[in-house]
């Protein structure tokens, strides 16, 4: 505790001008840790959106839309199987696995017969109707119509043979893992799903 | 009944989460400050969730939500005020 003893005695030689300047200094960079820290009060989210199953597309595009409601900075950054909720054909015939999926009402063996997958789908596209729930593509074009930044990963378009053409309009490409951390670092919400 | 003055009506019956909220924040963005926005909603979810969008989000608030039966439907009322 001998520098606590200390620091009156320093004090007290001091001058008045080497205090005042020393406020100040202490007051400006207060003001910018504040500045850093409060950020206007506008929180972030950034998702990654791994999975192009019928299941694993909602969950993003609820959070996303949801948080753009609230005023938030989004940022979607979809990459591999994921890419296919923003390509416009596929996003509209994505599958629900049956196989392996305990909460389905069938047996596994019965559940890898041909087109069961099918079957599986057809069921949960009728219970998303009947529900109001909206369809993958309502919620991506809600998602752009409200600022969501939806971002095509750049290796996995290449890695796949897509086309820039083939993604909704206003879908970024042109982005990598470095542009998904930068915004992951700000944000105040970091999800992958 | 409440005796807000209600500006203008936003029918989201049939619609379920995300839809009532985000079709809530469209119509509040094409509100003037002070004037009040109803959302008729048959989502029970909503009345947890517009109350905590109104609560977290920046210029407006939940003003009073309520519960009324409509035929064989449940409907939630919900009165949000632009600030």
């Amino acid at each position: 505790m001998s520098s606590n003893a200390d620091a009156p005695v320093e004090t007290a030689t001091a001058s008045v001008e080497d205090l005042q300047a020393h406020v100040e200094t202490l007051e400006a960079e207060l003001a910018d840790l504040r500045e850093a820290v409060d950020d206007d009060g506008q929180k972030s989210m950034t998702i990654i959106a791994t999975k192009g199953t019928l299941d694993m597309a909602y969950p993003p595009l609820i959070l996303a839309s949801t948080a753009a409601a609230f005023g938030w900075d989004v940022v979607v950054f979809h990459t591999f199987w994921g890419l296919e909720i923003l390509h416009e054909e596929k996003s509209k015939n994505l599958k629900l696995s049956a196989v392996g999926n305990p909460s389905m009402p069938m047996p596994n063996a019965v559940a890898a017969l041909p087109f069961m997958d099918n079957v599986a789908t057809s069921m949960m596209e009728k219970k998303i109707a009947e529900n109001g729930t909206a369809t993958i593509e309502e919620l991506i074009e809600t998602s752009l119509d409200m600022g969501v930044d939806l971002q095509a990963c750049q290796m996995t378009i290449e890695l796949m043979d897509y086309d820039e053409d083939e993604f909704y309009d206003g879908v970024t490409t042109g982005v990598g893992a470095a542009t998904a951390l930068q915004h992951m670092a700000d944000a105040d919400v970091q999800l992958m799903i | 009944m409440s005796q807000h003055e209600v500006t203008q009506t936003l029918d989201v019956k049939g619609l379920s989460c995300p839809m009532p909220v985000v079709k809530t924040r469209g119509a509040v963005d094409d509100l003037s400050a002070g004037e009040v926005l109803k959302v008729v909603s048959t989502d029970s979810g909503s009345m947890s969730d517009l109350k905590g969008w109104a609560d977290s989000t920046d210029g407006v608030s939940m003003l009073d939500q309520e519960e009324t039966e409509e035929s064989d439907d449940t409907l939630f009322v919900h009165y949000i005020q632009k600030e």
